[in-house]
């Protein structure tokens, strides 16, 4: 039973994977919506970014993380180097938590 | 200045790699945990590879219910196809390429392909940063088997505010387009207010209504209406 729920869950997951990439390429879309698929995919990503960011599950995240990210945030947008961006934002989680924080 | 930028996308894959085995670690502890059979997280990690939803389904699988597991990681997985959609061939034309890249492509791997522009370097930049992972994911995934408790607790770390952090850094530069920022700060502020009354997933792919904003074009009048500028 186990192991048909994940060979389901995998080749499901691999379909749409493969399933979006074949459909680029089938149906002949126009330039307006070629254009629109990355900014489809910048709104997914941001969503995914804001939600692991402010919620835990369906409850707020607390303080620790939220505040954290907004360092790596501020960090990214300075044009700090990527490896910079992503310590900074868990180094300061793992301090405001030593400290007590939420 | 080629090479600096070669050196640059190995040590940023080396330091979201570093953190995908600490979240592996984290999952395959996490599975053992709850009682579930060893081979579990190893064969989610290889057939599956979609850390979200492989979290979100253990947890049903030993709350008993494998149904609820497979449709849940699902739903949670559908964002998998407009990310393939924007990817198109980024990792290649040829049949093998997207038969094998199409199973490594992850948030991650999107973002950061989505991040170059030049064709070549799209491609080199989708397989490196895709075999990282999926090889950290599952390295990870084994140590948290053998190392059990010790390595469950990622939030110690801080690594849960490094991914949104990761994926904030990536798409930054996308957001200077002035469309592509509305569209996307609005689908990330459906998605958080959407979150607390939908199915995990649900929220994400709601985000999608943020391409509404590009119907509003007051400040070009003179321009076709079919024309979405981007």
């Amino acid at each position: 039973m186990l192991i048909a729920a994940v060979v389901i869950l995998g080749v499901g997951t691999y379909t749409m994977r493969l399933g979006g990439v074949l459909l680029r390429e089938r149906l002949h879309l126009s330039g307006t919506v070629q254009r629109l698929l990355p900014m489809s995919a910048a709104a997914l990503l941001a969503a995914l970014a804001a939600t692991s960011t402010i919620m835990a599950g369906s409850d707020f995240a607390g303080l620790a993380r939220p505040a954290s990210v907004a360092v790596g945030a501020l960090l990214a947008w300075r044009r700090a180097p990527f490896v910079v961006v992503v310590v900074a934002a868990a180094g300061s989680a793992a301090l405001l938590r030593l400290a007590g924080l939420p | 200045m080629r090479t600096l930028q070669r050196t640059t996308l190995l040590r940023d894959a080396a330091a979201i790699g570093a953190a995908m085995i600490a979240v592996g670690a984290s999952f395959g502890a996490i599975t053992i945990a709850y009682g579930l059979p060893t081979w579990l997280p190893f064969a989610m990690s290889t057939v599956v590879f979609a850390g979200g939803s492989q979290f979100l389904a253990v947890g049903l699988f030993a709350a008993g219910n494998p149904l609820a597991a497979v449709l849940a990681g699902l739903l949670l997985n559908a964002r998998h196809l407009p990310f393939g959609m924007a990817i198109g061939t980024a990792m290649g034309t040829r049949r093998r390429d997207r038969l094998i890249g199409s199973h490594v492509m992850t948030d991650e791997v999107v973002a950061f392909t989505l991040a170059e522009k030049d064709p070549a370097r799209r491609r080199h930049t989708y397989w490196l940063i895709g075999i990282t992972l999926f090889t950290s994911w599952n390295i990870g995934t084994a140590l948290g088997v053998l190392l059990g408790g010790a390595v469950s607790d990622t939030d110690a770390l801080g690594l849960d505010a490094a991914f949104p952090a990761a994926l904030i850094a990536l798409i930054l530069p996308s957001l200077k387009d002035r469309p592509t920022r509305l569209v996307a700060l609005t689908g990330a502020v459906i998605a958080v207010a959407l979150t607390p009354v939908l199915p995990a997933g649900l929220p994400i792919l709601c985000a999608l209504l943020g391409l509404l904003t590009l119907l509003r074009r007051p400040t070009r009048p003179a321009e076709p209406a079919e024309e979405l500028r981007c």
